[in-house]
């Protein structure tokens, strides 16, 4: 299926400044393979170093959170769009 | 070099002592040109985490959508994030580090018994392993930014 993955502003460096990416998968995990396989240094700044999405980083499928759906195992159909869209958290050391 | 103006440096400490002893959080809105950002507005969020508020803060995704498209209706773009640390000092913890992205400018103002301290911007490396600082000029209004 050919989806379009949209990049945000931060992570577009990484993907040779362009603010999405289209490519062919049969899930939202696929799809996320196939950007960090084309982009590599894109992949830290998405994934833990235990290979699961960092906690921060929130994934829809057309503006619905995959974690209410199959989470990375959900199916796309052609035409889909995947958002990447962070939480943004932090605070001081005590 | 992060440009911010008297009267949004202003607004960003005195939510800082506003919300004390807990963290404030929001969005930095301006413009970049030539590796220079200029911030002309924030938009102050609703720091989500009610467990531990004095040394935590969460913007949710949904708050980050909309803070885009804040920004989008005004011509300007999302530039970073503010938060306050609490009687501690402005600069990134490793919690800070481990929830960040580059490129984003990182603001944290210090606020030490209720009265505002230093305000520091901070840029985590393409690596995540370490912030720079960024150095933040203010600007009165009748400026350049």
């Amino acid at each position: 299926m050919a989806v379009k993955i949209m990049i945000p502003t931060p992570l577009r460096a990484y993907v040779e400044k362009k603010d999405s990416v289209e490519l062919q998968a049969g899930t939202v995990g696929e799809a996320l393979a196939a950007l960090t396989s084309q982009f590599s240094e894109l992949r830290k700044h998405l994934y833990a170093d235990d290979g699961r999405l960092r906690s921060f980083v929130n994934v829809y499928l057309n503006d619905e959170d995959i974690r209410y759906l199959q989470k990375d195992k959900t199916q796309v159909n052609d035409g889909d769009t995947i958002s990447i869209v962070p939480s943004i958290a932090g605070g001081a050391t005590r | 070099m992060l440009r911010i103006r008297e009267q949004v440096a202003s607004r960003i400490r005195d939510h800082g002592v506003e919300t004390y002893p807990n963290e404030c959080c929001g969005a930095l809105l301006g413009s970049e040109k030539d590796g220079r950002r200029d911030v002309v507005d924030i938009l102050a969020l609703k720091n989500q985490r009610d467990d531990s508020p004095r040394n935590r803060f969460s913007i949710t995704p949904e708050d980050v959508r909309d803070a885009e498209a804040a920004a989008q209706r005004s011509g300007l773009e999302l530039l970073g994030w503010y938060h306050s640390h609490p009687d501690a000092p402005a600069r990134p913890s490793e919690f800070d580090r481990e929830h960040a992205w580059p490129w984003y400018s990182y603001v944290i103002v210090s606020v030490q018994s209720r009265e505002p301290k230093d305000m520091n911007s901070w840029r985590l490396a393409d690596d995540r392993e370490s912030y720079s600082a960024e150095a933040i000029e203010t600007v009165s209004p009748g400026g350049d930014a």
